[in-house]
């Protein structure tokens, strides 16, 4: 059985879905890449940040 | 004396795309055939449409996703006893093939029972939902609605 912790898992879950947005939502491969970077850049960026706030939140 | 009513029309014309000679030439055959090639197989109606790599990068980016998913002991949805489990349930159904040979094979039936285990749960629903996504790009490129 795979145990990744929990930023593995965001960064696996954000590499496919960042994948599949980037071909899927744009049209050429230079603007998919692009797209793409977002998108994985947004995922754990705001993964971090709310980390964060839970963080302060909890203490 | 320069019209400038058909220069806008002129330009209008010289910057229209060429959608409709593109939809005609796409048009011929099952046009459905990449959206339900791409729902059994994932990447499958991009190879159809004759894009291999992409094809090959969605294959990999949803097969890895399900696959993990299973290996982080994922339960796959079964039935709906509920809303939550019908929408779940939905989710998986987009794995096309990927969905019927795991529980054929047994594989995502233990109940969740660690943090991992439901991460491996979305892993799989999500794998479904982008597979979905995946396949009707296909459709939408098999249709000239896209390049």
């Amino acid at each position: 059985m795979l145990h990744p912790s929990h930023f593995t898992a965001v960064l696996l879950f954000a590499l496919c879905a960042s994948t599949v947005f980037g071909i899927t939502m744009r049209d050429t491969p230079k603007r998919m890449f692009r797209y793409g970077a977002y998108c994985f850049a947004l995922f754990v960026g705001s993964v971090v940040v709310f980390s964060w706030v839970m963080f302060l939140i909890a203490r | 004396m320069h019209d400038p009513c058909s220069c806008i029309v002129d330009r209008g014309m010289a910057t229209t795309p060429n959608k409709p000679a593109a939809a005609k030439t796409s048009a011929k055959g099952f046009v459905y055939l990449p959206l339900i090639a791409g729902w059994l197989v994932p990447g499958a109606g991009h190879f159809v449409v004759r894009k291999p790599i992409r094809g090959a990068l969605l294959a990999v980016s949803i097969i890895s996703m399900f696959a993990l998913g299973l290996a982080m002991q994922g339960k796959l949805y079964t039935s709906a006893q509920d809303i939550l489990g019908l929408l779940g349930m939905a989710g998986d159904f987009g794995s096309g093939l990927l969905y019927f040979v795991s529980r054929a094979l047994g594989l995502g039936a233990q109940p969740v029972q660690t943090t991992v285990a439901d991460y491996g749960r979305v892993f799989i629903v999500v794998a479904g939902l982008l597979n979905i996504i995946a396949a009707v790009d296909a459709h939408n490129l098999r249709t000239g609605r896209k390049s």
